[in-house]
C-alpha cells in the first residue's frame, strides 16, 4: 500500500508571531518556521503503517518556496521514502492546494492520503476534506485512532459530543488530530540519510491547475488586547470582586 | 442576494450554535433557508421553523443523513446551495467535516470562522491561533461560511413561522458507514453555551482529581468542565472537553482556569470569555496575562476553600 502525506511549513507553534505595519499580514521573514504539528502526527502515522508492514512506500509532498525543502527533509528524516516540492511563491489557499494534490494524486496513486487537520497559520482547516471531494473519495477527519485491514480504514474521530468510529473503503483521505500518536524525533543517522533521498520538483504548470486566490486579504490587524487584570491575595478578596465588582456568581 | 444555513441538530431538537449562526445570516440582510438534514428529524425542523428570522425550512429526512456523514451531506447541500448566495453553517465538528467538501464541489473557497460579517462579500475570522484578526473577501458567486458561535448572538428560537417544505435526499455514498459513537454522558451545561465554564489543566494531576477537586466547584457554579490540551493528552477527561485553537471555543461570562499554564493555543479558546479567573502556583504563568482576577497558589488548596466559600 502507498501512502501520500502532505505537509506544510509554518511559523513554529511557539513563536509569539508580529504583524506587519502595513497590515498586509503576518511576518514571516527571519522567523523559526517548522513543519505544521499536526502534518508531524500525520507523518508519523504513515511511518507507524510501515513499521507495521501494511504500507511499503511513503509519499510526501508540500506546495511552498524553495525552504519548504526543509520540512520535506524532516518527513523523509522521520521515515518517509521520497518527497515532491510543488514550488510556489504566491499566496496558496485550500482550493488551489487541493487541486494542486489531486493531480500528485493522480500521479502517485496512493492507497491511502493523510493531511494534517489544520494548518496553525490559518487555522482553515479544509485542505484534506476539499482533497478528498475532488477525488470522490470518503474521508475518516480529526482521526484519533487509525486501523488498516483488507482494504478498509477504521477510524476513530474526535467530534464535539466526544468519538466516533467509521469504516472507510480505500482508497481515502484521513487528516490527523492531536492525539492519533505522538511523533517521533529524527535521530541523526536518520537526518543523514534523508539527506540521500530524492526531493523530485514538479512546477505547477505542469499540474495544469488553477492556484489563483479565491478570496483577496484586506487587511490583518492585532486582536482587541484585554486590560491587565489584578491578584487578589485570598479566597474571600476573589469571591467578594467576582460578586461586587464583576457581578458574575 | 439569499442566504441558506445549515441547521446542527440532533433530528429532535436544534443544537444552540444553530441559533448563533442564523444572527451571522441576519447580518447579510438577504432572506434566510434553513436546510436541516436528518433521519425522523420533525422535532428539529418544527425548531428551525419557530426561529425568528427564518423564512424558509427546507427538510431533507433520509437515514443516509443520520450520521451527517460528509460524503452524504456535501452532495445534498452543494445542490441546494445552487439556488442561494451565501451558505453558512456554525463552526461545529460535523460542519467542519462537511462544509470544505461543499465548497470544493461548488469550486469555490469557503471562509472558516468567521466573527464579523463586514458586507455580503467581506468577512472577518481570526488566524494564527486569534494573535491576527484577518479581514477577507470572497470573489465567488457563492460564499460558503462557517461562523463562530461566541462571535454571534443567539437568534430568538421563537416568533417565527416559516414554511416547511420536504425536499429530496442524494444518493448516499457507498464506501463509508457509521460504525459506533461514544459520546460523553453530563447533565452539565453543553461547554460552548455554559454562563460558566471551569476547566483544568495537567496540574489537575490525575482523573480522580478533576472529580474530586473541579466537580464541586463546577456544581456550586452550575458549571461546564472544560480541561487543556494536556489534561486531555493524560487522559483525566475526554477529547471533547478540550479547549483551544483545536479543540472548542467558549466566551463565558466567567471561566476559571485551574492550573493552566496559558499557552497560546489554549488562550484561542477561552480569551473572549468576559471575566477570566486563573488559579496557578507560578506567579509568572503567561494566564495571568489574561485573567481578570488571579490568585497564587496551590490548587489542591484553593480550590476545595473556593467551593466551600461559594454560597455561604
Ligand atoms: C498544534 C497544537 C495545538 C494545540 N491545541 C491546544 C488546544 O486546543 N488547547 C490547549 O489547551 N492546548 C493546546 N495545545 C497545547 C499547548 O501548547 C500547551 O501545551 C497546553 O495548553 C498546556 O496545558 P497545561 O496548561 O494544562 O499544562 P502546563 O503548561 O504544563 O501547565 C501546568 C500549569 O499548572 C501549574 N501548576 C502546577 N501545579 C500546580 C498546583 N498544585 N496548583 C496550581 N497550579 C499548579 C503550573 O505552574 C503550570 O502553569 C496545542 C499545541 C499544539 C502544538
Ligand atoms: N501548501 C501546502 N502544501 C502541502 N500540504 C498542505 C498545504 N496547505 C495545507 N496542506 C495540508 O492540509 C492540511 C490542512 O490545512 P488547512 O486546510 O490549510 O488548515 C495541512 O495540515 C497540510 O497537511
Amino acid at each position: 500500500m502507498k501512502i501520500l502525506v502532505t505537509v506544510k511549513r509554518v511559523v513554529d507553534y511557539s513563536v509569539n508571531i508580529n504583524i506587519k505595519a502595513d497590515q498586509s499580514g503576518v511576518e514571516t521573514a527571519n522567523v523559526k518556521m517548522s513543519m505544521n504539528p499536526f502534518d508531524e502526527i500525520a507523518v508519523e502515522e504513515a511511518v507507524r503503517l510501515k513499521e507495521k508492514g501494511i504500507a511499503t512506500e511513503i509519499v510526501v509532498v508540500t506546495l511552498g518556496v524553495a525552504q519548504a525543502q526543509e520540512t520535506l527533509r524532516t518527513a523523509l528524516a522521520m521515515g518517509a521514502d521520497r518527497a515532491i516540492l510543488v514550488p510556489c511563491d504566491g499566496e496558496l489557499q485550500p482550493l488551489g492546494v487541493a487541486k494542486a494534490l489531486r493531480a500528485i494524486v493522480d500521479k502517485e496513486k496512493p492507497d491511502l492520503v493523510i493531511t494534517g487537520k489544520q494548518a496553525i497559520d490559518a487555522d482553515n482547516s479544509q485542505t484534506g476534506v476539499m482533497l478528498a471531494a475532488l477525488l470522490g473519495w470518503p474521508q475518516g477527519t480529526f482521526a484519533s485512532k487509525l486501523e488498516i485491514a483488507d482494504g478498509v480504514a477504521t477510524v476513530a474521530r474526535e467530534v464535539d459530543g466526544g468519538q466516533e468510529t467509521l469504516k472507510i473503503k480505500l482508497p481515502a483521505v484521513i487528516t490527523a488530530d492531536l492525539r492519533l500518536n505522538e511523533p517521533r524525533y529524527a535521530t541523526l543517522p536518520n537526518i543523514m540519510k534523508a539527506k540521500k533521498k530524492p526531493i523530485e520538483e514538479i512546477k505547477p504548470e505542469a499540474l495544469g491547475v488553477d492556484l489563483a486566490p479565491h478570496f483577496k486579504t484586506l487587511k490583518v490587524t492585532s486582536p482587541p488586547q484585554r486590560a491587565g487584570g489584578i491578584k487578589v491575595t485570598d479566597v474571600a478578596t476573589l469571591i467578594d470582586k467576582l460578586k461586587n465588582e464583576a457581578k458574575v456568581i | 442576494m439569499k442566504s441558506l444555513v445549515i441547521a446542527e441538530h440532533d433530528h429532535k431538537a436544534l443544537r444552540p450554535a444553530t441559533l448563533n449562526a442564523i444572527t451571522a445570516a441576519t447580518k447579510l440582510g438577504a432572506p434566510i433557508s434553513v436546510l436541516v438534514a436528518g433521519f425522523q428529524a420533525d422535532g428539529a425542523a418544527q425548531a428551525a421553523a419557530a426561529i425568528t428570522g427564518v423564512a424558509e425550512v427546507l427538510h431533507v429526512d433520509d437515514a443516509a443523513y443520520e450520521h451527517f456523514l460528509a460524503e452524504n451531506m456535501a452532495p445534498l447541500i452543494a445542490a441546494v446551495a445552487k439556488d442561494f448566495t451565501h451558505v453558512i453553517a456554525p463552526s461545529v465538528s460535523n460542519s467542519k467535516n462537511f462544509m470544505p467538501r461543499v465548497a470544493a464541489l461548488l469550486d469555490v473557497a469557503q471562509i472558516s470562522d468567521v466573527i464579523a460579517v463586514e458586507s455580503a462579500d467581506t468577512f472577518v475570522r481570526p488566524i494564527y491561533a486569534g494573535n491576527a484578526i484577518a479581514t477577507v473577501q470572497s470573489a465567488d458567486a457563492i460564499k460558503v461560511l462557517t461562523v463562530r458561535g461566541t462571535a454571534f448572538n443567539p437568534a430568538p428560537a421563537t416568533g417565527g413561522s416559516a414554511t416547511i417544505t420536504k425536499t429530496a435526499a442524494q444518493p448516499a455514498h457507498a464506501s463509508v458507514s457509521f460504525v459506533g459513537q461514544e459520546l460523553s454522558q453530563s447533565v452539565r451545561p453543553e461547554l460552548t453555551a455554559a454562563k460558566v465554564v471551569v476547566s483544568g489543566g495537567r496540574a489537575l494531576g490525575s482523573a480522580e482529581n478533576f472529580k474530586t477537586i473541579l466537580e464541586p466547584l463546577a456544581d456550586k457554579l452550575n458549571a461546564a468542565i472544560g480541561a487543556s490540551r494536556a489534561a486531555v493528552d493524560a487522559g483525566y477527561v475526554p477529547n471533547d472537553y478540550q479547549v483551544g485553537q483545536t479543540g472548542k471555543v467558549v466566551a463565558p461570562s466567567l471561566y476559571i482556569a485551574v492550573g493552566i499554564s496559558g499557552a497560546i493555543q489554549h488562550l484561542a479558546g477561552m480569551k473572549d470569555s468576559k471575566v477570566i479567573v486563573a488559579i496557578n502556583k507560578d506567579p509568572d504563568a503567561p494566564i495571568f496575562q489574561v485573567a481578570d482576577y488571579g490568585l497564587v497558589g496551590d490548587l489542591f488548596q484553593i480550590v476545595p476553600e473556593l467551593t466551600k466559600a461559594i454560597g455561604d
